[in-house]
């Protein structure tokens, strides 16, 4: 898609089409291909929403949507989204494309293993999505897949659709972990001249803190995933205990089920700032080159990159709370929880303090990065909610919850997601995308997304579960909340319908967007100064970037231009010079 | 200015929304007025944030919004600022997070004057234990559940003797009484919630997991599951009865003992209206059937009082012409039953939803439950001729 | 893609060695990644150590007795470790034909390591000791395959070391049978932590230092 006006270059011998865009081992190759795998299954993950949304509107007038289709629609769109839509997209398309150029690297250092990553985690999708064509169709135990249940009769896809799922995990974690050892080394080893770490723009900071959890939390997931194989395959006990099923003594005994919730969310919290992470990197950006401002803070922002990263594996717990685990461990859980807010809200703060006199452009990324610092505010806010160990025991399993991570996972990262994309397509094709039709993405996603989960808190209060099919007969629900049930999911297949408009001007874009120049957005980071747009196969020409300074030099005062490039040489005597030496983009 | 309006509009439509929607937590039952409490500080001081925050992002932007000449500020630092918010946060949060952590403490002492009921969960239904004059449970093991035995307790344990046995849904306790909650799962992770209580927990198979909380209205209050435990998990309903302490020790000294329950000639234990047809008909066969109904969790889904729940009631089942999905009829008899159970996917009866399990069974129990689904059938003509058939 | 042109060229400004050669670089970069992987692998083997700790608390645990055949092949992998740093310093020290040699040898070592492994198995299976019986059998199991399958992964590596052994390119040799040893040394460590933990660690000892119950 990026390259079809990408002839210019001739760095090298000609390559076969084969060779240049499938079996690439360039790392901007390899980042669309993750992306648009990304996005098709992520594509797959709002239909499976829509079904779901279907039955929850409209209980009971869809037929083909019963029971054990719900459970394994539920269950798919959850994993599909968090893994090979988030992380895979986050890691392996952004990470892949932007960390050599904003470091001024030519490309990952292990270009084969990247290209391998890629091709692995295709095929863990494939695997992934096979699971909907076996007997007994694809898992229906919900995304966290907890045992006795998700491998027993009762749950649908206990046959096969189970053992394809953590399979497809298990190869995932494969790729995640090649892929991320490529992107570690490379901001360790292949950073440019002059280019120190904290010259690296915030988002390189995301992507990096966040691949290095991934890569020491996918284990967690890995550990769990094969033991939970042999139970399913070999009859091992190691989350199974004693019980019966379906009226029959099962062979199993003295396995824990809570082991499982123990090794599955000491993954599955660092897991979310996996998703995180990159999304605060990614905003920074965004608003610092849109406002001509500094991000405010870069230092406190980088600590707080760190410390979020660090104490992500200390609040797995909070997941447990009413999981029947040691209750005395409520207490310590809750703690860690409420501390990790602080960075968190300290990074909120930092953004709008970078707008605070600003020169503010509300361009569409910087409208998407407004509308992340909106619904992520809310989003975090719950979870003071739910962190809160004693306010959590109604709340837990209910919509309350469904709403907050739906808030932090699904809506703001998404945004940053679409702003991102909207910033960087210039980069990456030439051309710009569709403004129009970005408005009209914009304002359905944000409006849109924001009606369909804020209520969700009060059906939560109101103790409304999750993972229900059908809540006929509950007197304790009034008819109001259907209403709201089906009000919601007439939003909600309005607005995936309006993500085609997206794809949409991702592809006409291509070919009849505006053209672009080099930098659209003045911007002074590095990736805005290569040498050709899009960037040549070794991004920078014959002869590497020397970076002078950091990635947020914007309005200096008295300064010619409203940004200077980290490349550009500096001028002695300019008005950069002259600043006073404890307010100089860091050194 | 759009993005303005939308930010002020999102904050007046929550705060309006907060005020004006209909769903609030449900009227608190039990003594956990704290957790309610917290949640309302948590709300205001988190409301509070997301107003504020909100209203600045608006009124920077009007403020500092582009406009030809514009130039940002050049200030990427402000030590002494981001000291006060670090500090200001982190006392917020510590204001959040103490009562919270008050009220759990409490959450995990149990009052010494706590009794004792147990909770089992099993796919999909629930059933109630408690002690009796004893004041201890007896042991129990899923080794040792049977069509008979559907609690799976031990017949050797005396402390078992005197339990009492609710083989219901219904759970009755007494107004102002603590209770300490023993839940036991037969097989997958369950949690008994009543929304009212506001106290739950998870139950594991393999341990005893319990909560505390002491029921101080009336009333009758709906039980869900609230742990993902399977296709019936939105039909694992229960009920909760609070009543005054007369009422309540009238109704426990109306329900039957494990003792009770394991002593021969059944005509004892079994319910009025199965019960006087079966006895009627002397059929041992249909009484087993109806113990496999309930050991096998076939009543979480078929009532036999004529209500259709997840399933068709068993009341009046057998002799009917029933109608499917795609407009076939097809009569209930045996073979049908039995062809039923053994492949439920294989046809949807109109009305109903497709989500019947397949549940192991042996021929011989298969046909017991048959017996016991026909006695409880059609015109009681047919009866007299099924007799002849046995 | 030339590798030299990726890395960076450490210039003057980070107080790093200057290092311009491509090769030392590459080696650099390759490092880094290897002990990056190390400390996965860590999380991996910490975590299925800790799964397995709390999995003994369980009533239904009986400790196995270890087959003798593992102290075979514990001895073995501490052979192919030995043999593997003597590479290292004959390879350091230019004596390309002994290096090889004792490259070779190590990766011969290590592929009897796993034949012993796989025929202490063996030795379970024939006194009916199976991965779904005794959670202890199956956790030994579990963990003897996990260590194996980074053993073989690390083979690749070391086939890769030894088929350019013979080009004769000492610096190139060197630092491939470095990385190899540092690997080699790590699955060993994994593996004697291991062996520890399902040969002798006991609840009671667990409680012991966990001061729990």
């Amino acid at each position: 898609m990026a390259y079809t006006d990408d002839s210019a270059h001739h760095d090298h011998l000609p390559q076969g089409f084969f060779r240049k865009y499938v079996w690439s081992q360039d790392h901007k190759v390899i980042a669309i291909q993750y992306a648009s795998v990304a996005i098709l299954a992520g594509l797959v993950g709002v239909g499976l929403s829509n079904l779901m949304r279907l039955q929850l509107g409209f209980p009971g007038k869809f037929a083909f949507i019963d029971a054990p289709h719900y459970y394994q629609f539920m269950t798919m769109h959850g994993m599909i989204m968090v893994i090979y839509l988030l992380t895979a997209l986050f890691l392996g398309g952004f990470g892949n494309y932007l960390i050599p150029l904003m470091v001024g690297a030519r490309d990952m250092v292990f270009p084969y293993l990247n290209m391998l990553s890629f091709w692995v985690y295709l095929v863990s999708v494939i695997v992934l999505m096979a699971s909907f064509f076996v007997p007994g169709g694809p898992t229906g135990a919900g995304w966290t897949l907890y045992p006795p249940q998700a491998i027993l009769p009762g749950t649908p896809g206990y046959e096969w659709g189970i053992i394809l799922m953590l399979v497809s995990l298990l190869i995932f974690i494969v790729a995640a972990t090649m892929g991320g050892l490529n992107y570690v080394t490379t901001v360790l080893q292949a950073r440019t001249e002059g280019m120190t770490l904290l010259r690296m723009p915030l988002t390189v900071w995301g992507i990096f803190v966040a691949t290095i959890l991934a890569l020491l939390a996918f284990p967690a997931l890995f550990v769990s995933g094969v033991m939970m194989l042999l139970d399913r395959t070999l009859g091992t006990s190691f989350f199974m205990p004693a019980l019966v099923s379906m009226g029959q003594v099962s062979n199993y005994k003295g396995g824990s089920p809570l082991l499982f919730q123990h090794l599955f969310w000491f993954f599955g919290h660092p897991e979310v700032y996996i998703v995180a992470l990159p999304a605060f990197g990614i905003v920074s950006d965004l608003i610092s080159v849109h406002a001509r401002k500094s991000i405010f803070g870069y230092r406190t922002m980088v600590w707080a990159i760190l410390a979020i990263g660090v104490l992500s594996v200390v609040v797995w717990a909070h997941h447990m709370f009413v999981s029947g685990m040691n209750p005395y461990f409520g207490f310590f859980f809750a703690t860690t929880t409420l501390i990790i807010a602080v960075p968190t809200a300290i990074k909120v703060y930092n953004w709008v303090l970078t707008l605070w006199n600003g020169d503010i452009h509300l361009s569409i990324p910087m409208l998407f990065a407004l509308a992340f610092v909106s619904t992520f505010l809310i989003g975090g806010l719950t979870g003071l909610f739910l962190g809160n160990v004693s306010v959590d025991i109604p709340l837990s399993n209910t919509y309350f919850v469904v709403a907050h991570f739906h808030m932090v996972m699904g809506v703001s990262p998404l945004l940053v997601i679409f702003g991102a994309i909207y910033h960087w397509y210039p980069k990456i094709t030439g051309r710009m995308l569709h403004d129009g039709l970005g408005k009209l993405h914009f304002w359905v996603t944000f409006l849109g997304t924001y009606a369909i989960f804020f209520p969700m808190h009060y059906l939560g209060i109101l103790g409304m579960p999750r993972r229900y099919y059908a809540f006929e007969g509950y007197k304790f629900i009034p008819d109001s909340a259907q209403t709201m049930n089906a009000f919601i999911t007439v939003i909600a297949l309005f607005v995936a319908t309006v993500q085609l408009t997206f794809i949409f001007n991702m592809v006409w874009s291509v070919f009849h967007g505006k053209r672009a120049g080099p930098n659209p957005w003045r911007a002074a980071s590095l990736e805005w100064q290569t040498p050709e747009t899009p960037p040549g196969h070794g991004n920078w020409g014959p002869h590497l970037p020397v970076v002078y300074r950091g990635a947020y030099t914007y309005s200096v005062p008295g300064a010619k231009e409203d940004f200077i490039a980290q490349n550009a040489p500096p001028v002695p005597g300019d008005a950069e010079s002259r600043l006073p030496r404890d307010k100089e983009a860091l050194a | 200015m759009a993005m303005a309006v939308a930010l002020i509009l999102i904050v007046v439509a929550s705060v309006l929304f907060h005020f004006f929607s209909p769903w609030w937590a449900t009227p608190l039952a039990s003594n956990w007025r704290q957790m309610d409490d917290t949640l309302t500080i948590t709300l205001i001081i988190t409301g509070i944030f997301f107003v504020v925050i909100n209203l600045f992002i608006v009124y920077i932007l009007l403020r500092f919004r582009h406009r030809e000449g514009r130039q940002a500020a050049y200030k990427p630092e402000n030590h002494k600022l981001e000291r006060w918010l670090i500090i200001a946060t982190s006392v917020a949060i510590m204001g959040l997070l103490a009562p919270g952590l008050f009220v759990y403490a409490a959450y995990v002492t149990v009052p010494a004057n706590a009794r004792d009921v147990e909770v089992i969960g099993q796919q999909w239904q629930w059933r109630f234990r408690y002690p009796g004059p004893s004041g201890k449970l007896g042991r129990s093991s899923v080794a040792l559940i049977s069509a008979a035995n559907p609690f799976g307790l031990d017949p050797a344990d005396p402390a078992g003797q005197d339990n009492i046995l609710i083989n219901n849904n219904e759970l009755h306790l007494q107004v102002d009484q603590p209770v300490r909650m023993l839940l036991r799962s037969l097989d997958v992770l369950h949690d008994f919630y009543a929304p009212p209580f506001r106290a739950r927990m998870n139950m594991v198979p393999g341990m005893i997991t319990s909560f505390w909380f002491t029921p101080n209205k009336i009333g009758r209050y709906e039980v869900l599951c609230a742990q993902l435990c399977g296709v019936g998990h939105a039909g694992m309903r229960g009920y909760v009865v609070v009543e005054d302490a007369a009422s309540y020790q009238k109704w426990l000294k109306a329900q039957p003992t494990f003792a009770q329950s394991m002593a021969p000639p059944p005509a004892a234990i079994v319910d009025v209206a199965a019960g006087a047809a079966v006895a009627a008909a002397g059929d041992v066969l249909a009484l087993q059937g109806k113990a496999l109904s309930e050991s096998k969790a076939c009543v979480a889904c078929h009532t036999v009082d004529g209500t259709p729940r997840v399933g068709p009631t068993w009341k009046g089942l057998y002799g009917k012409t029933e109608t499917m999905e795609n407009g076939a009829t097809a009569l209930v008899d045996e073979a049908y039953l039995k062809a039923f159970i053994r492949d439920p996917q294989a046809r949807v009866v109109k009305g109903f939803a497709p989500m019947m399990p397949k549940i192991e069974m042996s021929d011989a129990e298969l046909a017991a439950l048959v017996a016991y689904i026909k006695s409880i059938g059609a015109a009681p003509a047919a009866a007299p001729k099924q007799q002849a058939q046995q | 893609m030339n590798q030299a042109a990726i890395l960076k060229s450490a210039g003057g400004g980070y107080g790093k060695p200057a290092a311009d050669n491509p090769l030392e670089r590459r080696y650099a970069a390759i490092s880094v990644a290897l002990w990056l992987f190390m400390a996965v692998a860590s999380a991996l083997f910490l975590l299925f150590i800790a799964a397995y700790i709390m999995r003994m608390d369980a009533a239904d645990w009986s400790p196995l007795a270890m087959p003798w055949q593992l102290w075979l092949s514990s001895a073995i992998l501490v052979f192919a470790s030995v043999l593997l740093q003597l590479a290292v310093s004959a390879a350091g020290s230019h004596q390309i034909e002994r290096a090889r040699s004792l490259l070779l040898l190590a990766g011969a070592c290590s592929i009897t390591f796993l034949a012993a492994q796989l025929w202490g198995w063996q030795a379970l299976q024939a006194i009916h000791v199976t991965a779904s019986g005794n959670p202890a059998g199956s956790f030994f199991y579990l963990l003897t395959a996990m260590h194996a399958l980074h053993v073989a992964g690390g083979l690749v590596g070391w086939g890769m070391a030894a088929a350019g052994s013979w080009r004769q390119e000492q610096r190139r040799l060197a630092w491939r049978i470095r990385l190899c040893a540092r690997y080699w040394h790590f699955l060993l460590a994994v593996w004697l932590l291991l062996f520890a933990a399902l040969g002798w660690l006991t609840p009671d000892f667990v409680r012991m230092v966990c001061g729990t119950r």
